[in-house]
C-alpha cells in the first residue's frame, strides 16, 4: 500500500521526518518497505507564469518565452509546441539538475546561447523532471499553482510503501495508517467532513435495494446524485491517485477510488439510468449467467458467486468488479453510489474462480468492518457533489440485515502481564488503547477494563489481540528480556534421532560426502533404476499441482537421486566420489498419508584413493562397498550377513542382500551397466542401501563388555589351495567351529599360475588364544593341525608348499 | 710417589686419546684400553695392594677419582660423537617436506545438516526436546488447527503443493508449508509443560530462483506452560542469536502477523556486513530478519485441548538455509540441493 505523506497530513500531523515515521510503523507491525521521495532533486526549479511567447528570430521551430518567476522575469528559448502565454509551468534556472530529454541521464543546466539568443534556464517537460516519460511538450501546471514556489514544495511528496499484513485491511487506507501514526506519535486525528446538502427527492422514491442473500451481504448502503457532470478530475485528485499507483479515469470513478484509498472501503458508482427499474438486487448468480466486466471481458459466473443485479440482469460482480454496461460515461447524469459489506470468503472464492483480483476484492477478502460503509458513502457523495456538481437525494439507503452490536472485551492487567511479561499498569493500558481509538470503561475491579473495539478494527477478537495493541504502541523493545523459568518437561528417549546422527557420522568417517536431494522427483528418473526402464518400486504419490515434471511425485527410493547426483559430479570431478544421503522415502498407503520411511543410500565409484605422487591407486570395487557396510555394522554393534538377492538395479552376480537378525535390512552391489548408462555414469558404480527403520531396533540392543585377553596369543599362518567354487564363508565357518580360535584373517587370495586352473589359493592368519592360560606351542600346533585336516576333509583343501 | 705421578700421566694420556676418538669403533677401543678389565687403570688399581697402607689410601683415592673422571669423560664424548653421526646421517636422508601429504579420506556433512545440528544443540541445551512430524500433512494440521481456515487470506503467503489423493479420501493432503503442524501434533498428544524444537523439510509451490526454493528446511520451537511470557520469548531468541551469530550481534523485535500467534513478532539481528548502517545485504535497513515468532494464539491452544486461561506459550519458526546464507554470504539458495561437490566441499 502506497501512502502519500502529503495526503496523510490531512488527518494527522506526525511532526516527524519521514524516516522516523517509517521506522515507527515498521516496529509496530506495518513494515515500510521503501520511502520514495519525489521532488527532492528539483533544486532551482520553481513555478513560473508564461507572460509572453514570441517567435525566435533565427529559427522557425523555436520560440522565445518570457516567464514571471515572482518578482523577476526572464526570457528563454523554448522548442515545445505547446507553450502558450498564461500557462503555469515548471521553470529550471541555471544550476538545476535535470534529466536529459533524450538519454535520461542527469545533467546540470548551464547558460546557453541558442541560435544567437542567450537562454538562462528552461521550461521543463515531465521527462526532464523525472515525473514521467513524456517529452512531447512542456509540463503545464494547474492555474492555481503559486508563482515562484519551489516545485518541490508544490509537487514534491514522500510516499511510504507499506506492507500490510492480511489481518489489517483497515491499514490498506490512508485513514488507517493515520490512526496508527496518531497512536504512535500521540497526536490527534482530524476526521474528514461527511456532511453534504441533501437537496433532491427522497432516495427511497428514486431507487430500491433488496438483499436476497444476506449471508453473503450483511449490509448495502446507497445514495443517488442527479445532474452530475462527468469530466476529468482536478489535478490535485489525479496527483494523489497517481501517487498511490492508480490511474485517473473521470471525476466520478476517481472519487470512488479516492475514498476507497482514504477509508479502505471499496465503492462503486452505477449509471442510474442503466439500472432497470432503478433496482438493486444482491443475489447469488444463476448457473450460466454472464456479465461483461469493466475491463471488457465476458465472464461466466459460477453458481454461488455473489452479484449485484438490477431487475433484469447482473450489473456487477459483488465486491470484485463492476459491469461494463452500467459504467459511468460522459453521458451519465445520474449516479447510484454503492457502499456495501460482503462475505470475505465469498469474495475470495469468486475472485479466485474468475482469476480476477482487484483493489476491491483484496480489501473485501480480508474482512472489512460493516460499520465502514456509511461514513465512506457519505464521504464519497460529498466529494462527488464538489467535483461533479449535481443534487444529492435526501437520505441514503441502508439495508443492514447483518447488524452486529458493539464489540466489548473484558481485559485485566494480570492477563496483559501474563502474556507480555511486563506490568504496564491499567492506566497505561487504557491510554495506549485510547490512542488507537478504543473506548475503555472501568469495571468494578481496579485491575480490569471493559474495552470497546473501534469500528474499523475488524481484526481485534480477544485479550491477546489487545495485549499486542498495547505492546506495539509501547514498543516491543520495551518488553523485558528474561530466560524461561518454568519447570523443565520430562523428555522422552529418542533413539531414532541419535541413531540417525551416529549413522551420518559413521558414513562421514568412512570418507563419504553427505548430500540432501529433493523429496520430489519424477517417475521417469525412478524408472531408470531398471535396465529396461520399467516402473521401479511402488506407484508414487503425485503432486496435484507440480511446478515441473522433474518434481512431480514423491520419491519412493533414494537411489535415483543419488545416482543422478553422482553423474552430475562426475562431470567435473576426477578421482573417486563417495556420496550418501539419509532421508525419507514416501510409500503410499491405501488411503491417507503415506508411510514415511527413513533410508540410507550411498553411491561410490572411481579411484579408491585420491591421485597421489606416490603411485596410482586402485579403483573402488565391490569389496570397498562391502567394507563400508562392515564398518557401519561394527560401529552400530549389529552383526550382518550377506546373502544372494535379486534386484534389478544391480549387475547379476555382483550384488548381495544384507541380513541382520534373519531379516533383510539392505542391499549392496555394482550398479547394472544398463542402469549406469541410463544415468550417464562414466565409471563403474557401487550402491549401498540400508533400511533405517529395520536397522534401528537391532542397533538399540544392549552391548556387553568383554574381558580383555589376559594371556598371550599364538599366531600361525595357513596357505591352502582349494576349488574356486568354495566360498570364503565356508572356510570361516569351519575354522570358527574349533576351540581356541580367536580370529582368522584372510590376507591373500590368488588365482593363476602356478595354482591349477579352477583352483584358488587362500592364505590366512590364525590367532589362537585361551581365556585361562598361556598356550603352549604343542597346544597351538594341535588345533592348527586339526584345522588343516578339517579343511582337507570338508573342503578339499590342500596345504600349499 | 712414582705411582701417583704415573696415574697423572695416564689421566693426561687417556683424555688426549679420548679427544681423538671420532667414531663408535674408536670410542669402543678407547673404552677397552682405559676402562676395560685389562686396562692400565685396572692394572694400576690392582698394584695398589702392594703399597704400604698409608700410601695405599692416598693412591687409592686418587685412582678412584681418575676412574670417575674417565667414565664421565667417556659418556660425554660418546654422546657428542653420536649426535654428530646422527646429524650427518640425517642430512644425507633429509625429506622434501613441501611434497604433498598422502590424501586421507575425508567425508563431510551437508552444510544444512551441520546448521540444523548446531541450532538444535543450542535449544536442547535450553531444555528443548527434538520432535518431528510427517512431510505429507493434512490440511487440518498445516492450516486449520493453526487458525488458518480455508479461504483465509493468510493462505496466500503459503503457496501449497497439494497431493493427488485417491477418490473418497477423508481430507486433503499437502506437502507441509511450514514445520508449525508439529506444534499441533505434539500438543494433541501431551499436556504442558511442553518445550520442543522441530526441524524438518518444508515445501512451497514457488518458482525457484536465487532466493526462492520449492523445498527448504525450517526449525520450529514451542514452549507451553503456566506463566510463559513474551519476555521469555525475547530472552530465548536473544540467547539463540548470541550463541549462533556471536555475542556482538544485536537483536531487534518488531510486531508482525502470523495467524497462529498473538501477539506476533519478527526477530532480526543487526546486519554483520554493515554493522547496522544499511547496505545491499540488509536492503538498507541495517537489520536482517531471522525468524518469526509470537505467543501461541489462544484459539490454537483451545483447539488442542489446552486451556488458554491457564497456560500460555510461545512459538517460533526459522528458515535454516537463511542462516548459512547470512553467515557465509551464499548468493544462491539453489546451491544447497544441487549437491555440487565444489560447493559442498567449502563447508
Amino acid at each position: 500500500m502506497k501512502i502519500s505523506l502529503k495526503w496523510l497530513r490531512d488527518y494527522v500531523d506526525p511532526g516527524l521526518p519521514p524516516e522516523e515515521i517509517a521506522a515507527r510503523l515498521t516496529m509496530a507491525g506495518l513494515e515500510v518497505k521503501a520511502v520514495h521521495k519525489s521532488g527532492s532533486d528539483w533544486q532551482n526549479v520553481v513555478v513560473a507564469l508564461v507572460t509572453e511567447v514570441k517567435q525566435h528570430p533565427n529559427a522557425d521551430r523555436l520560440k522565445l518565452a518570457t516567464v514571471d518567476l515572482g518578482g523577476r522575469s526572464v526570457t528563454v528559448v523554448c522548442g515545445a509546441p505547446n507553450v502558450q502565454a498564461g500557462q503555469k509551468v515548471p521553470f529550471a534556472s541555471v544550476g538545476a539538475w535535470l534529466k536529459d530529454g533524450h538519454t535520461g541521464q542527469p545533467t546540470q543546466l548551464k547558460p546557453a546561447k541558442i541560435r544567437g539568443v542567450v537562454s538562462e534556464g528552461m521550461i521543463c517537460a515531465e521527462k526532464e523532471l523525472g515525473i514521467s516519460e513524456d517529452y512531447s511538450g512542456i509540463m503545464v501546471l494547474p492555474p492555481d499553482a503559486p508563482i515562484g514556489m519551489p516545485l518541490s514544495d508544490y509537487l514534491g511528496d514522500v510516499v511510504l510503501d507499506v506492507e500490510v499484513t492480511p489481518n489489517r485491511p483497515d491499514c490498506m487506507s490512508v485513514m488507517g495508517i493515520a490512526h496508527e501514526v496518531a497512536a504512535l506519535t500521540g497526536r490527534a486525528m482530524k476526521s474528514p467532513d461527511l456532511d453534504y446538502e441533501e437537496g433532491g427527492k427522497p432516495v427511497a422514491s428514486l431507487a430500491s435495494v433488496e438483499i436476497a442473500d444476506p449471508d453473503l451481504c450483511p449490509r448495502y448502503c446507497a445514495s443517488v446524485i442527479s445532474d452530475v457532470k462527468v469530466v476529468p478530475s482536478p489535478p490535485w485528485l489525479q496527483q494523489r491517485l497517481t501517487a498511490c499507483g492508480m490511474r485517473p479515469i473521470n471525476n466520478i470513478v476517481d472519487a470512488t477510488n479516492y475514498v476507497m484509498l482514504e477509508y479502505g472501503q471499496p465503492l462503486h458508482a452505477f449509471d442510474y439510468e442503466r439500472l432497470t427499474e432503478h433496482k438493486i438486487i444482491v443475489r447469488r448468480a444463476r448457473d450460466g449467467e454472464v456479465i461483461t466486466s469493466l475491463d471488457g471481458s465476458e465472464r461466466k459466473l459460477g453458481e454461488g458467486m455473489l452479484i449485484i443485479a438490477d431487475a433484469r440482469r447482473a450489473v456487477a460482480v459483488a465486491g470484485v468488479m463492476g459491469g461494463l454496461d452500467s459504467e459511468i460515461s460522459e453521458v451519465t447524469t445520474t449516479i447510484l453510489l454503492e457502499s456495501a459489506s460482503f462475505s470475505p470468503v465469498s469474495i475470495r472464492r469468486t475472485s479466485a474462480g474468475l482469476k480476477l483480483r482487484t483493489e476491491a476484492s483484496i480489501r473485501f477478502e480480508r474482512g472489512l468492518s460493516r460499520e465502514l460503509t456509511m461514513p465512506a458513502l457519505r464521504r464519497v457523495t460529498r466529494l462527488i457533489l464538489q467535483l461533479a456538481g449535481g443534487t444529492a437525494a435526501s437520505g441514503v439507503i441502508d439495508v443492514y440485515p447483518g447488524k452486529l452490536g458493539d464489540k466489548w472485551i473484558r481485559l485485566s492487567a494480570t492477563r496483559v502481564h501474563g502474556l507480555l511479561g511486563m506490568e504496564p499498569g491499567i492506566e497505561l493500558v487504557e491510554r495506549m488503547l485510547g490512542l488507537l481509538g478504543f473506548t475503555c470503561r472501568k469495571t468494578g475491579s481496579p485491575d480490569e477494563l471493559e474495552v470497546m473495539v473501534p469500528y474499523w478494527r475488524s481484526d481485534i477478537q480477544g485479550v491477546a489481540d489487545l495485549a499486542e495493541e498495547v505492546a506495539r504502541i509501547i514498543g516491543y523493545d520495551k518488553i523485558p528480556v528474561t530466560q524461561l523459568s518454568a519447570a523443565l518437561p520430562v523428555h522422552e528417549p529418542a533413539p531414532r534421532l541419535a541413531f540417525r546422527e551416529t549413522l551420518r557420522d559413521t558414513m562421514v568417517g568412512c570418507g563419504f560426502q553427505e548430500v540432501l536431494t529433493y523429496s520430489l522427483t519424477s517417475e521417469a528418473l525412478t524408472c531408470k533404476l531398471t535396465p529396461t526402464c520399467q516402473i521401479y518400486g511402488p506407484e508414487p504419490m503425485k503432486v496435484a499441482n507440480p511446478l515441473s515434471q522433474e518434481q512431480s511425485s514423491l520419491r519412493t527410493t533414494l537411489r535415483a537421486n543419488l545416482l543422478a547426483c553422482l553423474a552430475h559430479n562426475q562431470k567435473h570431478e576426477g578421482g573417486g566420489i563417495r556420496l550418501f544421503e539419509i532421508g525419507k522415502v514416501f510409500l503410499p498407503q491405501e488411503k491417507g498419508q503415506p508411510r514415511e520411511i527413513e533410508m540410507l543410500c550411498a553411491v561410490l565409484g572411481g579411484l579408491k584413493q585420491p591421485v597421489s605422487w606416490r603411485g596410482q591407486g586402485k579403483t573402488i570395487d565391490f569389496y570397498d562397498a562391502k567394507g563400508v557396510i562392515e564398518a557401519v555394522s561394527e560401529r552400530l554393534g549389529v552383526a550382518v550377513e550377506f546373502a544372494p538377492v535379486v534386484d534389478e538395479t544391480f549387475h547379476t552376480g555382483r550384488v548381495a542382500g544384507i541380513i541382520a537378525d534373519g531379516a533383510p535390512i539392505g542391499v549392496l552391489g555394482e550398479v547394472h551397466p544398463k542402469v549406469a548408462e541410463g544415468f550417464e555414469l562414466g565409471r563403474t558404480t557401487y550402491l549401498i542401501e540400508l533400511d533405517i527403520e529395520a536397522l534401528l531396533p537391532l542397533a538399540s540392543a544392549d552391548r556387553r563388555y568383554q574381558l580383555l585377553p589376559r594371556f598371550p596369543s599364538v599366531i600361525r599362518d595357513i596357505a591352502v589351495v582349494l576349488d574356486r567354487s568354495v566360498k570364503w564363508e565356508q572356510v570361516e565357518r569351519l575354522v570358527h567351529g574349533l576351540p581356541l580360535v580367536a580370529s582368522c584373517q584372510l590376507f591373500d587370495l590368488y588365482e593363476g599360475k602356478p595354482v591349477p586352473e579352477g583352483k584358488k589359493s587362500l592364505a590366512f592368519r590364525m590367532v589362537y588364544q585361551s581365556p585361562d592360560r598361556t598356550l603352549t606351542d604343542e597346544e597351538a600346533d594341535k588345533v592348527h593341525q586339526q584345522i588343516i585336516d578339517k579343511l582337507g576333509q570338508e573342503l578339499g583343501a590342500v596345504l600349499r608348499g | 710417589m712414582a705411582q701417583t705421578s704415573n696415574l697423572d700421566e695416564l689421566h693426561k694420556q687417556a683424555l688426549a686419546d679420548l679427544a681423538q676418538a671420532g667414531d663408535a669403533a674408536a670410542l669402543e677401543a678407547w673404552r677397552v684400553r682405559y676402562l676395560g678389565k685389562k686396562s692400565l687403570l685396572n692394572q694400576a688399581l690392582r698394584a695398589l695392594g702392594e703399597l704400604p697402607s698409608e700410601e695405599r689410601r692416598t693412591a687409592g683415592a686418587k685412582a678412584n677419582q681418575l676412574k670417575i673422571s674417565l667414565e664421565s669423560g667417556f659418556a660425554e664424548r660418546k654422546q657428542a660423537v653420536e649426535t654428530v653421526v646422527l646429524t650427518v646421517a640425517a642430512g644425507k636422508s633429509a625429506l622434501d617436506v613441501s611434497l604433498p601429504g598422502e590424501p586421507a579420506l575425508l567425508g563431510r556433512l551437508h552444510p544444512i545438516t551441520r546448521v540444523v545440528r548446531e541450532i538444535c544443540g543450542i535449544f536442547t541445551n535450553m531444555g528443548f526436546e527434538i520432535a518431528e512430524g510427517p512431510d505429507v500433512e493434512t490440511d487440518y494440521c498445516n492450516f486449520e488447527a493453526l487458525n488458518i481456515p480455508a479461504d483465509h487470506p493468510a493462505r496466500d503467503s503459503f503457496s501449497t503443493f497439494w497431493m493427488e489423493c485417491p477418490p473418497g479420501s477423508a481430507e486433503p493432503l499437502l506437502l507441509r508449508t511450514h514445520t508449525s503442524p508439529v506444534q499441533i501434533r505434539v500438543m494433541e498428544k501431551r499436556q504442558p509443560p511442553i518445550r520442543i524444537i522441530a526441524p524438518g523439510r518444508v515445501y512451497r509451490y514457488e518458482a525457484t530462483d536465487a532466493t526462492h526454493e520449492s523445498m527448504f528446511y525450517q526449525i520450529e520451537g514451542l514452549a507451553v506452560d503456566r506463566g510463559i511470557t513474551m519476555a521469555d520469548l525475547k530472552g530465548t531468541l536473544a540467547q539463540f542469536a548470541r550463541l549462533f551469530f556471536g555475542p556482538e550481534r544485536k537483536t531487534r523485535f518488531r510486531c508482525d502477523y502470523f495467524p497462529f500467534v498473538e501477539p506476533g513478532m519478527e526477530c532480526a539481528i543487526d546486519c554483520f556486513a554493515c554493522g547496522g548502517k544499511g547496505c545491499r545485504m540488509c536492503g538498507n535497513s541495517g537489520w536482517l530478519e531471522i525468524l518469526g515468532a509470537g505467543m501461541v494464539h489462544p484459539e490454537v491452544l483451545r483447539r488442542v485441548g489446552i486451556d488458554p486461561d491457564v497456560y500460555t506459550g510461545f512459538a517460533f519458526g526459522m528458515g535454516v538455509e537463511r542462516m548459512p546464507i547470512l553467515k557465509y554470504g551464499i548468493d544462491d539458495i539453489r546451491l544447497f540441493y544441487s549437491n555440487d561437490l565444489r560447493f559442498l566441499r567449502q563447508f
